[in-house]
């Protein structure tokens, strides 16, 4: 009998709904095209092909680092200038 | 299995909300003051709306059989005016001792400006001086990295904070390490598009353990799920969890945080069941 690692028993169970989700993401994108396209200028464009090419790399914290590609940056000197605080 | 939902926002649900709550388990629930979806004008705006949440909202609860907690702020939206947050901050006390209140909250950021985190300053010494417990809302979206690191900057700057009387909520992948490596409870939201789902909650209990983790649904007057705590379960018993680790997430844990409340009262539900209540 073959043994399955529990990677591939995740795989087993998430496929159907992960396929799905990427489905989701290229009609979306398709949707945008038949509209004409969204401005390369839009910064939002250029975060979703980073998000994608993150998907690609074989991590274990994609979900983290597209998190973090979609946000704001922190600033640690942020109380000096909010606050009017010395840190 | 029984569970609680530690943030939702009932005061914008219907009864039909609280009826399907019920058949599902929940038998309690937490309520943090928040937005109203406009702008109060008035401080004593806030002031009919924490009677609302004091006095009216647990009786509503209680007709199917939820204990009803609340939780007292001028939300992060709001703070932005910084003249009324002081007026509405000055009225807190006045409904602190009320039954059901668990501390100040939810405060926290919106857009994590000075007006607000001046306001969340100020709100947190409140808290001090009455030694309350904090809900603490951190930022949607593109904000929630910046606000929640300004947040923790702002709880951790000061050492009369107890970080084990803090839950900081909406917690996703990029903040929640940050959270818990700071000593605080941790509130996950599955809210639909703005925050986190039940399978990428599992996946943190899975990575973070649950120690110090919460589950929450936020249902409000917006697109939300307020069964999504049982969802959680539905999820967690799915990749095989145990029911004592998915217990300990969605009904041990807020009741081990609402516990250091002085005013928490609580009626496990096998108790009202042999009283007949």
């Amino acid at each position: 009998m073959t043994r399955t690692s529990p990677g591939d028993q995740v795989l087993d169970q998430e496929f159907l709904p992960l396929r799905a989700k990427l489905l989701e993401i290229a009609a979306t994108l398709d949707r945008i095209e038949r509209a004409g396209g969204a401005s390369d200028e839009d910064i939002r464009v250029e975060f979703i092909r980073q998000a994608i090419s993150t998907l690609l790399r074989p991590d274990d914290d994609r979900a983290e680092q597209i998190q973090l590609l979609f946000s704001r940056p922190y600033d640690d000197e942020w109380q000096k200038k909010l606050l009017d605080v010395s840190s | 299995m029984y569970y609680i939902d530690p943030h939702i926002h009932m005061v914008s649900r219907t009864t039909d909300d609280y009826e399907t709550l019920a058949k599902m388990g929940c038998v309690a629930v937490s309520e943090p003051a928040f937005w109203a979806g406009y702008d109060r004008g008035s401080a004593g705006g806030f002031r009919d709306y924490f009677e609302q949440l004091t006095s009216f909202e647990p009786k509503r609860a209680a007709a199917y059989g939820i204990q009803h907690y609340t939780w007292l702020c001028i939300n992060a939206k709001e703070a932005e005016n910084v003249a009324l947050s002081r007026e509405v901050i000055a009225m807190i006390p006045d409904f602190l001792e009320r039954p059901g209140v668990l501390g100040i909250g939810e405060i926290g950021l919106n857009k994590n400006t000075s007006n607000e985190a001046t306001v969340f300053l100020e709100h947190m010494e409140l808290a001090v001086e009455t030694d309350e417990l904090m809900l603490i809302h951190t930022p949607h979206l593109e904000d929630k990295y910046q606000g929640t690191r300004m947040i923790l900057d702002m709880l951790c700057g000061d050492s009369r904070v107890d970080r084990q009387r803090v839950v900081v909520d909406h917690v996703e992948e990029h903040t929640i390490r940050n959270v818990l490596d700071e000593g605080f409870w941790a509130g996950m939201t599955l809210y639909p598009v703005s925050k986190c789902t039940p399978a990428r909650a599992a996946d943190m209990v899975e990575m973070y353990g649950a120690e110090q983790l919460l589950v929450n649904s936020a249902g409000d007057w917006g697109p939300s799920k307020p069964t999504a705590v049982p969802d959680f379960v539905l999820e967690m018993r799915r990749r095989g969890h145990g029911e004592s680790l998915i217990r300990r997430v969605v009904y041990e844990n807020p009741l081990a945080f609402f516990e250091q409340c002085r005013r928490f009262v609580f009626t496990p539900p096998d108790v009202a069941e042999r009283a007949g209540v």
